[in-house]
């Protein structure tokens, strides 16, 4: 299973506590894993991705394995130890204050 | 005894202020939506229980929420898992996509950008939400970039009432400096398919076909700086206002001036008379007088704060031209806050009640028409949008 950590806000609108776990078929990518946290929450659709082009909003970033993953193409393989199951995906909010 | 609830959207979350008829004391619930930023919470007319709110953050986008109870639970319309007969999940109770051209598959227009050039629309959030009179699951959208949305399923699906748009003075919109939103909508209760809009920056629009088609009713609204004087569209309206027993009678609160018009838009007429400015964001009318209205003069064009540091609920009696201040329970030194477009409303009591909210996060009620004036906040996150249900 593919581990997801949300931030609060959207852990919050989701309604899940701690991480989500997902079952993703075929490769694993940052596209795949939102594919199907979207699926599985479809409150989250606009929430990480836009609508209508599926890039990136502009305030959040994707990490994984100490990696910033957020200008990675979508279709990219994931680090292993995501696929695995023994690394989470991250979704960040940006720190925009200042 | 009937009561009244007061929804209430801030920068950080939206709260629910309840109270019986006297209005004296209040149960405050909240923050609803902790974090995100409330722009506008309205009850369906026809269901009370029957809540909209638009939830936004510069993070996550926008997202619709909906309560069934009044506002003691919420839910993302659509949000649940749901199944389209394709086999993909159908929530998409948040996704706002301006429609395209059938030609071309392209936006139907672009807007004029700061530095004059073309800029394609771009969606941002609500601004206003506004249920329909007789459908507890038909609900209006103002968003930013401005355009008009509609949902009929109880906020699961929204589309676009491009007539709007594409009416053709769209390529002369331009952003104000809250951005280029649709903030007001007005729903004509004797004529169905009649509703006016209005755009900062572009101006007021009416249809009379229930939106497929739309029109600038600007003619007698005149802004310092637009060299045109009968220019089309380009005026900054701030918010307009009826009463529903005279729909064809309305109030704008504008950039410059308080202006109304007695003929459904077509003309307006200055009735800022003593004023002690021009400027302003809300207005509303009282609930049983349809000549008496309200706003709240600030200083302008950058200060946007009331005027000596007193906080002044203006009340005119005659429809305009003549106005009292209302001072009684409000601070009348060193108060430097703004009060925006949406965050004033009237209750339908008897006798009728008026609440507006400030950007310093007081919430105040009055419940004499404005004689006399109360806190029932004092310390919310900035306050964004005021409205009053009068509930059994």
């Amino acid at each position: 299973m593919i581990r997801v950590a949300l931030p609060q806000h959207l852990r919050t609108l989701a309604q899940v506590d701690g991480e989500v776990q997902l079952q993703v078929d075929g490769p694993v990518t940052q596209r795949s894993v939102l594919d199907a946290l979207e699926a599985r929450y479809p409150v989250l659709r606009g929430t990480i991705r836009d609508h209508v082009t599926q890039q990136r909003r502009p305030f959040l970033r994707f990490f994984a394995c100490e990696q910033d993953l957020s200008h990675e193409p979508p279709d990219a393989l994931l680090p292993e130890a995501v696929a695995m199951g023994n690394e989470p995906f991250l979704v960040v909010g940006a720190i925009a204050g200042g | 005894m009937s009561g009244v609830r007061v929804l209430v959207g801030t920068r950080k979350g939206a709260f629910v202020l309840t109270s019986d008829g006297k209005r004296q004391r209040w149960d405050v619930s909240g923050p609803h939506f902790a974090g995100w930023e409330i722009y506008h919470l309205k009850g369906s007319p026809v269901d009370p229980n029957r809540l909209y709110a638009s939830q936004t953050s510069g993070w996550f986008g926008q997202v619709i929420q909906r309560s069934n109870d009044g506002g003691k639970t919420w839910d993302a319309p659509g949000g649940g898992v749901t199944i389209s007969p394709g086999g993909m999940p159908a929530g998409e109770s948040n996704k706002f996509v301006y429609d395209t051209s059938p030609g071309t598959g392209k936006p139907l227009t672009t807007h004029q950008w700061y530095d004059g050039t073309q800029h394609p629309w771009e969606f941002k959030r609500v601004w206003h939400l506004e249920p329909s009179l007789t459908d507890p699951d038909t609900v209006y959208a103002g968003v930013e970039d401005a355009a008009l949305f509609r949902t009929t399923d109880g906020g699961r699906t929204w589309q676009e009432l491009a007539g709007l748009r594409g009416h053709g003075s769209g390529p002369r919109w331009q952003p104000g400096a809250g951005g280029m939103c649709l903030h007001t909508i007005l729903l004509d209760p004797s004529h169905p398919e009649r509703i006016f809009i209005a755009v900062s920056a572009a101006g007021a629009f009416r249809t009379d076909d229930a939106g497929k088609t739309w029109r600038p009713i600007n003619r007698g609204l005149h802004s310092e700086y637009i060299p045109d004087p009968n220019a089309e569209v380009g005026h900054c309206v701030h918010r307009i206002a009826m009463h529903r027993s005279r729909p064809s009678v309305l109030f704008m609160q504008k950039h410059w001036d308080v202006v109304r018009s007695d003929d459904a838009g077509e003309s307006w007429q200055e009735v800022s008379g003593n004023l002690p400015t021009d400027f302003g964001f809300p207005i509303d009318v009282h609930a049983h007088e349809p000549e008496t209205i309200y706003v709240v003069p600030i200083k302008s064009d950058s200060e946007h704060y009331p005027p000596e540091g007193k906080l002044r609920v203006y009340r005119s009696r005659t429809g305009g031209h003549e106005w009292e201040a209302l001072t009684k329970g409000l601070p009348q030194s060193d108060c430097y806050v703004n009060v925006l477009r949406d965050a004033m409303a009237v209750d339908s009591l008897d006798s009728c009640g008026v609440y507006f909210g400030t950007t310093g996060g007081q919430v105040y009620a009055s419940a004499d028409s404005g004689d006399t004036w109360a806190p029932i906040v004092r310390d919310l996150p900035a306050v964004l949008s005021v409205e009053v249900q009068t509930v059994p």
